[in-house]
């Protein structure tokens, strides 16, 4: 039953290929496939503003993968994956600028800098669990950013630094309709990587470490090794979203990686779905399109007795501060599972369309 | 010389108060087992409450202060009945970023209402600083020790002699339990975030007489992890001496860095270098009960 178009009513799966199989159905690989080519067909058509904002998605999608990882799929808490993100960020601008390493390879290279990083703060991480480790987390946001603050030879300091834009034989990718395509084909390889990872064994061990760290190890898996483990993954995928990020900008501050953007990474998380691969994207799509959705709302009411009374123009900031929270709050109050789990039941309500009970 | 001991006086004055703000964060830990991230939220919003009635009401410190903490006892009882309530049993992370998110909105909000910059309080003592064995000591740190002296002392009669005290203890210890012993668990709950949230404003206010009043208040809610850590999470006295050991250990890092260091920052970061390696080495703090799990 390998090419089926539609899903049997039932479940007929015979071996483990079968139920991990990415797309059960044909149609579904299609409609991926399709939709990437839809992707690759954006510049053609979209304003900058709107790429910029894709191409946001992308890298910061990446990022909140790793994140996934750790969290929803291993149950590991961490408060600092912007500090991680960072790293990523100024380690492929130092590698290009100081070793003259070339970008299209300091970008993997940082990732694998800022998988060392986080391999050190994963060690007290493997000792610990639930909120011992947030706090662990929360207090290596604090140092990695008070190292960026302070390492002038690494991040430029308080100036921030300078990051060339990729360049592959001669052909520069330093606009938004190039870069693009550099942040589409990094964001399909590292979904596709991702979604392979959780089909292997050590895949299904993080899982395993998950649902319950007790019963894993007494199956033989070892927690201190999938723990450290899971921690490099996410903090590659960090490094590699920061770096793309610092190539897209062509500059890194100091002062973007706070915790509010480590909370947001989080919200991404978990307005997509923890432990759900495509929720991360919806989630990450979600929390890139509040900022804009929070603009609209103000243009709308602009005028009215609202604006005047709250001031909203000048305020637009904290507006925008506040709404994380507020759908960070109201996500997890009704509707804990996220986008991921929304998304499976309209599928469902569809799929029985006129019979839906 | 009298660097290193006005620093260390300081230090034990901040300690206490981070000591004070430790408490009122595993009393809620205690009681509900949740890890209240907007415990420095609190400070910020009893400090801006007392600061409006102050200066907009023009009312006196002895009016404002205790319309204050009747405010904040109802602020706490409807931010968990409201928010928390519907929390319970649900897995920690969703608990953890309920209460982040939580901190996220005040903080937004609080700029949003009072504005960015720290503003001063109306002074309140005559006498801003006072002579203590030589050294010279702001008034309000002084009556803020005290202050801390004394709510460290109502909490210890308040948990070993009062009826409300004994309930919550016998909550923390088993829910079950208390329960069928006719102690409404739910209201305990919603005590234990009423007092901590009156109790983190008295410290809030505290901080706001001295320093003005602006969102880096909220920072003491940080600063409380390295303490709690220290002590042990669930230990009241830990709390305490995590909260003394903190204040100290940050002035001492501050007198280092800027005699032989120059490292510069070492005051806010050191706290969080000593919270990795007690977790490396002790992760249950001092006073802890340390966590022993049957299959």
């Amino acid at each position: 039953m390998a090419n089926v178009s539609i899903i049997p009513s039932g479940d007929f799966k015979t071996s483990y290929g079968t139920d991990t199989t990415i797309f059960p159905t044909t149609t579904s690989r299609n409609f991926a496939i399709l939709g990437v080519v839809l992707l690759l067909a954006c510049p053609a058509f979209m304003d900058r503003y709107w790429l910029s904002l894709l191409i946001q998605i992308g890298y910061l999608g990446i990022a909140a993968l790793g994140l996934n990882i750790l969290v929803g799929f291993t149950g590991q808490i961490s408060i600092g994956h912007s500090a991680f993100f960072g790293f990523g960020a100024f380690a492929s601008a130092w590698l290009n600028n100081r070793w003259g390493v070339p970008v299209a390879l300091a970008i993997p290279l940082a990732g694998v800098l800022t998988t060392g990083v986080g391999l050190i703060f994963g060690v007290p991480a493997a000792r610990l669990k639930g909120l011992y480790l947030a706090i662990a987390t929360l207090a290596a946001q604090y140092i990695l950013q008070d190292f960026f603050g302070r390492a002038d030879w690494f991040t430029g300091g308080s100036a921030g630094t300078i990051a060339e834009p990729l360049t592959v034989f001669g052909f520069a990718f330093d606009t938004d309709e190039r870069y693009f395509y550099v942040v589409l084909v990094a964001m399909v390889v590292m979904y596709i990587l991702g979604t392979n990872l959780m089909r292997t064994r050590d895949g299904r061990a993080l899982v395993a470490v998950r649902d319950h760290y007790l019963s894993a190890e007494i199956m033989g898996i070892n927690l201190t090794k999938y723990r450290t483990m899971s921690f490099g993954i996410s903090a590659f995928y960090a490094g590699i979203g920061g770096a793309l990020y610092a190539h897209y900008l062509q500059f890194v501050s100091v002062e973007n990686f706070t915790i509010l953007f480590s909370i947001q990474f989080l919200g991404m998380i978990i307005i997509g779905g923890l432990g759900s691969i495509m929720g991360t994207l919806m989630g990450t799509a979600f929390m890139v399109f509040l900022p804009e959705l929070m603009q609209a709302l103000t243009k709308m009411v602009s005028g009215t007795a609202i604006d005047t009374a709250l001031n909203l123009r000048e305020n637009i900031a904290f507006l925008r501060e506040m709404s994380v929270g507020i759908v960070i709050i109201l996500f997890l109050v009704f509707e804990p599972d996220g986008l991921a789990h929304r998304w499976k039941q309209i599928k469902a309500y569809w799929k029985l369309y006129p019979f839906s009970h | 010389m009298t660097l290193f001991f006005q620093l260390l006086v300081n230090g034990l004055i901040v300690g206490a108060l981070y000591g004070v703000v430790a408490m009122s964060f595993v009393l809620i830990y205690k009681a509900s087992r949740i890890v209240n991230f907007a415990q420095g939220e609190f400070l910020l919003i009893g400090a801006w409450t007392c600061w409006w009635l102050l200066t907009s009401w023009q009312l006196p410190f002895w009016l404002g202060f205790p319309i204050t903490l009747v405010f904040m006892l109802i602020f706490g009882v409807v931010l968990q009945v409201v928010v928390l309530r519907p929390m319970i049993g649900e897995p920690i992370i969703s608990v953890i970023m309920v209460t982040i998110g939580l901190s996220i909105v005040f903080q937004a909000a609080m700029k949003w209402m009072f504005g960015v910059f720290a503003k001063p309080f109306p002074p309140i003592f005559a006498h801003a600083t006072m002579d203590v064995f030589g050294l010279q000591v702001q008034t309000v740190y002084v009556v803020s020790l005290g202050i801390s002296i004394l709510i460290m002392a109502g909490f210890g009669w308040f948990f070993k002699y009062s009826r409300l005290g004994l309930a919550m203890r016998a909550t923390a210890f088993d829910q079950q339990v208390a329960q069928s012993l006719g102690i409404s668990v739910r209201q305990m709950f919603a005590m234990s975030w009423a007092i901590s949230a009156m109790v983190s404003a008295v410290a809030g206010v505290t901080v706001g007489v001295v320093n003005g009043v602006s969102s880096a208040l909220s920072f003491f809610g940080i600063k409380v992890f390295p303490a709690v850590i220290l002590g042990g999470l669930d230990s009241v006295i830990g709390a305490v001496v995590g909260g003394l050991i903190v204040g100290v250990l940050e002035n001492v890092a501050h007198y280092l860095d800027s005699q032989w260091l120059n490292w510069g920052n070492m005051y806010e970061i050191a706290p969080f270098y000593v919270l990795i390696a007690i977790l490396m080495v002790k992760p249950y703090g001092l006073f802890g009960t340390k966590d022993i799990e049957r299959v």
